[in-house]
């Protein structure tokens, strides 16, 4: 029995004033994929923003233990070089900072922060490339402004040309698929298979079971009402699918 | 790129002002007031011709007359005039053959500047004309510069060697009773600079002019000439850096430019006087008129202007675009934070046909600052055929701070085109957030947003002041979000 990677035990979170969270229970270990499913509005994104560490989100009770730390005491850039990771759902554009430099940023502060020297400029370009060829966004990133102008399917793919940067401990994908044509799906899903190992995790927040055709899960979680009301293998999926989510209720 | 963002994040870590200390060295001073005694005493003592006596003291009676602007958006205490010093000069007033003789004290004032002069000389073909209270100490490269017919050297030297050149131009772009503070800098200026690039010359290095405000109560008028004769190219950088006072400083600059027939200017400014302390108390006001004649056929000017001081701005470096298919250009990025307060923009005067002007302004405002663009675009009836086109983006750090937009717009033909856009944004909680959560802390967050916002701008200017603007951009805006 390995130590899981995250930890959230009783999780209690509002929004002004709002109860999101009443009772979340997860732990994931080292090298499992979980989904997460469930109907609109049962706090499936406030989860992945609560464990990012978004701020308008209050956290009333329990606890999230990361890699044997509370992250809930720590500030979202704390978390990140810490190994947690959000796709986000909406991509944020920010207007004339190139990828290069964003990406050159990030990677560096993590690893002021593990108390490693920056990379040098040669092998971080030499990262960049390579990360790009995962998700075929080959030679068309570096130059241009963060998600600037981007269409909907390359700015999930550069989330995941992020993840792959940033080689994150776990990786909450807020509902990545949505909006994505089936071949963006299929280079998404592909760029994540590769980036799997047995020592890093995901957490695939999704709505259909089309993206667990391609990302497999370990396992599946119905969310409702603030909590997981049913977990089940990749085959619950198929049977949402077909069923819906009335009969969980 | 040799400036990275790890730079970046030490240079934050020095949140005084850089600059806040005061040299000590004697100086030459008159009792404070200004009368015409006063006025003939510094013109005696620069040891000035009759006819720039008589210019001053025209410019002064007509001063007299006239009234201290109020329609910019900004508020301070009207400055006393009848308590400022009207001239101080560093003592050691000889003849310096190398840089071995000047002031030891002043050198090292150029070393916590970081502008040790003879590194600079030996550098990137910088030629520096270091203008201390008022009057230049060290001029270097000169002679590599006289070599190609350029004069470059401080306006009271340029009036004993070259007084046909200055007498020709001085007042010929800004009128010595043009607004209130020409005026008044027409009245009193004590030194500045002088430039001159003959026909057909291309400036092989970038000419850079560092100001700065020394002795205590001290007004700076400071005087800047360029003429370009036809043909001729050079890029002018201009960067000032105060020392910390208690009091507030006036500083009331002229820059005129001439621009013949097909010549170009490119005037740079990163201007960094001291804005006051997060009170709001002292501070330098900046009152400064510049302005820049394309007088021929294609002549061309770009101002591009990095504004992070001063504790009240009000400034609109104009482009009168006179001959025929004569261009000017204007990219500012004005940044007030703490009580700041800024209005400033340009003016484009379209008088030849087919004249064209770019005004691209981008406003950042923090704290409980008042950020203002105020501009002017007017096409005369025979400008036909002319083309503008001006952007105005503000930028709100905070929600207690003013970001104001005031666009003057007169047209006066129907051949003519003239485009404005402006925007108003708010540095978003999801931007800084997304920055986060990947790993980038918040002050890098907003530095890196704010830089890339202004970036427009920024590209225009040279290297290694496009560096030191990056730098003045995030100490200014520390701590300004949260």
């Amino acid at each position: 029995m390995s130590t899981p990677i995250i930890s959230i035990k009783n999780l209690h979170a509002e929004v002004e004033g709002h109860k999101i969270l009443k009772g979340f229970n997860l732990d994931i270990n080292p090298g499992e994929i979980h989904a997460i499913m469930g109907p609109n509005g049962t706090g499936k994104s406030t989860l992945a923003s609560v464990i990012a560490g978004k701020d308008e989100y209050e956290v009333t009770e329990g606890e999230v233990i990361f890699n044997g730390k509370n992250i809930l005491e720590l500030d979202p850039d704390e978390r990140a070089a810490e190994g947690v990771f959000l796709a986000f759902q909406y991509p944020v554009e920010i207007p004339g900072v190139s990828n290069t430099n964003f990406m050159k940023a990030a990677v560096n502060n993590i690893r002021e922060y593990h108390g490693e020297d920056p990379l040098k400029a040669k092998d971080f370009l030499k990262l960049m490339k390579e990360k790009q060829e995962l998700v075929e966004l080959k030679g068309r990133l570096a130059n241009r402004s963060v998600n600037e102008g981007f269409s909907g399917g390359e700015k999930k793919r550069n989330e995941i040309f992020q993840m792959a940067m940033l080689d994150p401990k776990l990786a909450i994908l807020d509902e990545t698929d949505s909006g994505l044509d089936i071949d963006a799906l299929k280079i998404v899903a592909n760029g994540v298979n590769q980036l799997h190992t047995k020592e890093n995790s995901f957490l695939v927040i999704t709505h259909y079971q089309r993206l667990l055709d391609h990302i497999i899960p370990d396992f599946v979680h119905v969310m409702y009402d603030g909590k997981i009301v049913k977990t089940g293998d990749k085959n619950l999926a198929l049977e949402l699918e077909e069923k819906g989510y009335d009969w969980l209720k | 790129m040799g400036y990275t963002e790890s730079d970046l994040e030490k240079d934050l870590e020095g949140k005084e002002y850089e600059y806040g200390f005061v040299s000590d060295f004697d100086t030459d001073r008159i009792e404070n007031g200004l009368n015409e005694d006063v006025i003939r005493l510094i013109s005696s003592k620069r040891e000035e011709p009759e006819w720039l006596l008589e210019f001053r003291l025209k410019a002064y009676r007509h001063w007299l007359t006239m009234y201290e602007p109020d329609w910019a958006h900004v508020k301070y205490d009207k400055p006393d005039f009848q308590a400022i010093s009207y001239y101080s000069a560093p003592k050691p007033k000889k003849e310096l053959k190398s840089l071995d003789e000047v002031d030891p004290e002043l050198l090292e004032m150029y070393k916590k500047l970081g502008i040790s002069v003879d590194e600079q000389k030996r550098m990137n073909g910088i030629a520096i004309d270091v203008v201390v209270d008022s009057v230049s100490v060290a001029t270097t490269f000169k002679k590599t510069l006289l070599e190609k017919g350029i004069i470059f050297m401080s306006f009271s030297e340029a009036v004993k060697e070259y007084p046909d050149l200055v007498q020709e131009y001085l007042g010929s772009v800004v009128p010595a009773a043009d607004n209130y503070y020409a005026a008044l800098n027409s009245a009193v200026f004590t030194d500045g600079s002088f430039c001159y690039i003959p026909k057909g010359v291309r400036c092989p290095m970038e000419l850079s002019t560092y100001f700065r405000i020394n002795e205590a109560g001290t007004g700076q008028f400071e005087r800047t000439l360029i003429v370009a004769d036809e043909g001729s190219y050079v890029s002018y950088l201009e960067g000032c850096t105060a020392p910390a006072r208690d009091e507030n400083q006036l500083h009331a600059a002229v820059v005129e430019i001439m621009v013949k027939k097909e010549a170009e200017v490119k005037y740079s400014t990163v201007q960094n006087w001291f804005p006051g302390d997060a009170e709001g108390k002292g501070g330098v006001y900046n009152f400064v008129t510049k302005r820049a004649m394309c007088e021929g056929y294609k002549s061309k000017v770009s101002w591009t202007q990095v504004e992070t001081g001063s504790a009240v701005t009000w400034k609109y470096p104009s482009c009168v675009l006179k001959g025929d298919y004569s261009e000017g250009e204007f990219y500012s990025v004005a940044v007030t934070a703490n009580h700041q307060m800024a209005d400033t923009g340009s003016k484009m005067i379209h008088l030849g046909k087919n004249s064209k002007s770019v005004i691209i302004s981008k406003g950042i405002s923090a704290g409980v600052s008042e950020n203002s663009y105020r501009g002017l675009v007017q096409v005369h009836k025979n400008a036909i055929n002319s083309r503008n086109f001006s952007q105005c983006d503000s930028l709100l750090l905070g929600d207690k701070c003013g970001a104001h937009t005031f666009p003057y717009i007169e047209v006066k033909n129907k051949s003519s085109q003239v485009e404005h856009e402006a925007t108003t944004s708010k540095i978003g909680e999801d931007q800084i957030f997304y920055c986060q959560q990947r790993g980038i802390s918040e002050e890098k967050a907003i530095s890196l947003i704010v830089n890339g916002y202004a970036r427009e701008v920024l590209n225009q200017l040279p290297m290694e002041f496009a560096a030191e603007a990056q730098k003045l951009l995030a100490i200014t805006l520390e701590g300004s979000v949260g």
